[in-house]
């Protein structure tokens, strides 16, 4: 368990687990916590930065060195994520994939890296933290909706992007009042895509948010089991070791679905 | 559960690894790979003809050995043809010869009888003429019966 806490207690422990290093403006500070809008996570943005920084850049610095011959052991590893990815972009996506695959091939390596972070024992990065003076850490950024839903509406506003690009403004207008049910109907069918765009997009970021929160809130709760967290959080972890690959994966397929389906005329 | 403006700084994180992987990640390896791809199959179709051609040597080999054994049955026969008739020339020169060198004994041969016959009848003219002057010793005059005793030799 965490000393740092304070109140030793469960609830308080898990609160304490639960909660961002958050940094806001002097006067949104409401009995020392942060309120309001301008508030920052400052731990999910800088691990989850430090963590795409330093991936991207590798895969960057292997792909720049990247030969057609014999590639290194590097360049085989990140060339197996990147072909598997772009072969499901491939079998879903039928047009110019310039920016589907790397955009699949960003949600994927990133939610699984920030995913990853899930594996490290609970109480190892608080308490290091706060061993140099930092009093609250919450390690796994996917486990921060404000990151999941920053995902979901980029994604939503490059599936604008796509449709405006692959059917103009004139074609995308139209098909926002005549799909599914006719011109005829138009109110209606604005109103269904309406619905429908922040379902697709509250889903996509609930799912990944509600996944990586339940499991980390295992992982706390098994922390206070004593002696026996050590076999049962090991279970866990190896369970964890699938859906944190699983949810990467849901994320990056139903992106690139989403994405064809803006690049398709109806 | 509480959305803030952490959202911006994530969205704004998220676009600008989707802008490195765009820029320096995909690129290249997709380049790589493609380029692999070609060099693969462009190796399997050189195989792919290099076997046929192969194939190709292997037959025009076949076709040549072939022919070499018609051409050297052919020279063989030829040869032991021209053999026999060497043989067959040698053999008739050789009887020539033979024949022409068992004509010249054959001449050679009578000569010297005739020539031994010609010795014999002179020493058998001599004898006689011995025994006669034996028997006629005293009486007979050598010079003076000369020329009855060459008429003698002459019929002898």
């Amino acid at each position: 368990m965490s000393a740092e806490a304070g109140t030793l207690t469960p609830v308080g422990y898990i609160k304490h687990h639960l909660t961002n290093l958050q940094w806001c403006p002097q006067d949104a500070l409401v009995d020392g916590h942060c309120t309001g809008f301008w508030t920052l996570h400052l731990d999910s943005l800088i691990i989850s930065a430090v963590l795409g920084l330093v991936f991207f850049s590798l895969m960057a610095l292997v792909a720049r060195k990247a030969t057609a011959g014999v590639p290194s052991k590097a360049q085989s590893l990140v060339e197996l994520v990147v072909d598997t990815i772009d072969k499901q972009v491939k079998e879903t996506f039928h047009g110019d994939s310039k920016l589907v695959t790397p955009v699949a091939i960003t949600i994927f390596v990133w939610v699984f890296l920030m995913n990853a972070m899930d594996l490290i024992p609970v109480d190892f990065l608080p308490v290091t933290a706060s061993a140099v003076g930092v009093h609250y850490l919450k390690a796994v950024p996917t486990t921060d909706p404000n990151l999941t839903f920053a995902m979901s509406i980029t994604v939503l506003l490059l599936v604008y992007f796509m449709n405006l690009k692959v059917k103009g403004v004139g074609g995308f207008a139209h098909e926002l009042l005549s799909a599914p049910f006719g011109l005829w109907l138009a109110p209606v069918n604005l109103a269904f895509r309406v619905i429908e765009d922040f379902s697709k997009t509250i889903s996509l970021a609930m799912r990944l948010f509600g996944n990586m929160f339940a499991g980390e809130m295992v992982f706390i709760l098994i922390a206070l089991m004593g002696v026996y967290q050590v076999p049962l959080g090991l279970a866990w972890a190896i369970f964890h070791i699938l859906v944190i690959t699983l949810q990467a994966f849901i994320f990056m397929m139903l992106t690139i679905v989403y994405l064809s389906m803006a690049a398709e005329s109806h | 559960m509480s959305l803030n403006a952490t959202l911006i700084g994530q969205a704004i994180w998220f676009l600008i690894f989707i802008w490195i992987t765009m820029k320096f990640v995909w690129p290249p390896l997709e380049r790589a790979m493609a380029n692999r791809q070609k060099q693969i199959a462009e190796g399997l179709e050189a195989a792919e003809r290099a076997k046929k051609d192969l194939d190709l040597a292997g037959r025009r080999a076949g076709d040549i050995v072939r022919e070499a054994k018609v051409a050297s049955a052919d020279t063989v026969a030829q040869a032991e043809k021209r053999a026999q008739q060497l043989i067959e020339e040698a053999k008739e020169n050789a009887r020539n010869e033979y024949e022409k060198i068992v004509a010249r004994a054959q001449i050679e041969f009578e000569q010297e009888v005739e020539r031994a016959r010609q010795h014999l009848r002179e020493r058998l003219s001599e004898l006689a003429v011995a025994g006669a002057e034996k028997i006629l010793q005293k009486e007979i005059n050598p010079a003076l019966h000369a020329e009855m005793l060459n008429a003698l030799k002459q019929e002898l």
